[in-house]
């Protein structure tokens, strides 16, 4: 699903790379956490796997793909199969509820058809539904964040990439969100997921990746968040 | 591709950038109508030179009574002078294509008929008025041949050119085209800059729809045809409005006022406005749409 082999990136104007001969694998179906200090490349490393920024050395391959090798009009074929959720939720604000989770449909061009038939599904699944009609600035963080996952999930991708999801959200409504992820994680979507919560990755129990200035620290199954602390 | 989605969003684009939409109009027009005068008054030079190289002669004055000019120290010229000269433009054929000769009786009927209605008609008596050759030439820039072999010889007056008194006009004509080619041009760089400054606004303000389309997978076809259609559109509106202003300018400029008033000459047809209208329409969205693909291409990369 995602092979990093010996990545390093640096960025332009910098010294210290914000990954350093990285080497990771993440298989189809997992549940992985991303964890470290800011600074220690998780973004990077998930920018990485959008190809929002090409590695400065070694191969990233997302979904079967050498992403060194694809060429620029086939990043939205790409990115199609991604989904990814931020901690700012980046919600249309003048758009409802539908028409947020739509407009990921309608700029890839599907039908009409599919997509109120789609749309009123992935709602929910993401337990919204009812909701239709609210705009963003009249939910809650945890239903807006919901919202976004829901964008995210809509095409059914194969993997989602989640960026400190619950960062924005009080303890409660982050156990909602992770509960839902885990259940998207259940139906075959991988998911790869950042975080500095560390009730949450505790409670899960899932693979956790460490990282620490730009190198994979730490890699267990069934890991906590960190060691006595 | 979605058109309904495409045309709302170009929609929705335009209405939330009016001024700057409505800036790019105004230029857009403004640069291309002056573009378009400029390509009315060059179409209306060569419209006047087929019109008038056709008509323009050589004149060669023969001395009167009373001339004052050296070749005329002998006065009046003699019929074997004039019979000489008559000769010497035949010799000169295929260049000279049609002699006409003017008497002094025919120079003064010409001038009462010119000047009917002036005093001057009356001031001036026959003897006073030159003869004179008029002579057509089959190409009308060979003027030097026949002002190199006559002028200056015992009993002629003077070798007249009419069409360096045209040419002096047709200057005249061109130097007012080439002012409103430059000043076209520049607001036509002006109307560019502009256009790429509304496209960057236009891309900052909506950077949250196009951050998402492209985390989304859209390509880039759907992200930036929105903004290339707002720039096409807008600078067709203007386009069109040029043509407007290209069409009153032939229908009340040269038509309502210009040609009653001069009647003697010909001036540029329908059908020039109507080959240069389609050279302004593609000109305006061409320029317009390159520099909203270029901006974009830096402000929305994948």
């Amino acid at each position: 699903m995602i092979l990093f082999d010996t990545v390093t990136k640096l960025y332009p104007n910098q010294t210290r790379p914000a990954l350093e001969e990285a080497s990771l694998e993440i298989e189809k179906g997992e549940f992985v956490f991303l964890v470290g200090p800011s600074g220690s490349g998780k973004s990077t490393f998930l920018r990485l796997v959008l190809r929002e920024e090409r590695p400065t050395a070694g191969n990233v391959w997302v979904l079967g793909k050498d992403l060194s090798r694809l060429s620029n009009w086939k990043i939205p074929t790409l990115r199609r199969e991604i989904g990814t959720v931020f901690q700012d939720f980046r919600l249309l604000p003048n758009k409802s509820v539908f028409e947020n989770v739509a407009f990921a449909l309608e700029v890839i061009g599907k039908p009409k058809a599919i997509i109120n038939k789609v749309v009123p599904e992935v709602l929910e699944v993401v337990g919204l539904e009812g909701k239709e009609e609210r705009r963003p600035d009249e939910l809650s963080g945890g239903e807006q964040q919901r919202v976004a996952i829901a964008r995210a999930f809509v095409n059914r991708p194969k993997l989602l990439i989640a960026d400190e999801p619950t960062g924005n959200l009080d303890p409660g409504t982050s156990v909602g969100i992770m509960k839902l992820l885990d259940r998207i994680n259940r139906l075959g979507t991988t998911v790869v997921m950042s975080t500095h919560d560390a009730q949450i990755v505790d409670q899960m129990r899932r693979r956790v990746v460490e990282l620490e200035n730009g190198h994979v620290v730490r890699d267990q199954s069934r890991g906590v968040y960190g060691y006595a602390r | 591709m979605r058109a309904q989605f495409v045309a709302s969003e170009v929609g929705n684009g335009l209405r939330r950038n009016l001024t700057m939409t409505l800036a790019v109009i105004i230029t857009v027009a403004v640069s291309l109508t002056l573009f378009g005068v400029s390509l009315l008054v060059r179409a209306q030079v060569d419209t006047m030179k087929d019109f008038w190289y056709d008509k323009v002669e050589v004149s060669i004055f023969l001395c009167a009574k009373g001339s004052d000019t050296p070749s005329c120290a002998g006065g009046a010229v003699t019929p074997a002078q004039r019979d000489q000269i008559k000769a010497d433009l035949e010799s000169l054929r295929p260049l000279v294509q049609d002699i006409y000769y003017e008497s002094q009786g025919e120079a003064y009927a010409r001038f009462q008929e010119q000047f009917a209605n002036s005093p001057i008609a009356d001031s001036v008596n026959e003897s006073a008025l030159p003869e004179s050759f008029r002579v057509k030439l089959a190409d009308p820039t060979q003027y030097d041949v026949v002002a190199s072999a006559f002028s200056g010889r015992p009993g002629i007056e003077q070798v007249n050119d009419q069409r360096q008194v045209l040419d002096k006009f047709f200057r005249l004509l061109g130097g007012l085209q080439a002012i409103a080619l430059i000043i076209a041009v520049v607001m036509l760089i002006v109307t560019v800059l502009l256009v790429v400054n509304t496209m960057r606004v236009a891309a900052f303000s909506r950077r949250r729809e196009t951050g998402i389309m492209r985390l989304v997978g859209a390509s880039n076809l759907y992200i930036q045809l929105p903004f290339l259609l707002e720039a096409a559109v807008s600078a067709g509106i203007g386009a069109i409005l040029a043509v407007g202003g290209l069409i009153l300018a032939k229908g009340i400029v040269i038509d309502q006022i210009l040609a009653p008033s001069f009647q003697f000459t010909a001036f540029v047809g329908w059908d020039a406005v109507l080959g240069i209208a389609p050279i302004l329409i593609l000109v305006g969205i061409g320029l317009s749409g390159i520099a909203a693909f270029l901006t974009l291409r830096k402000y929305l990369r994948v």
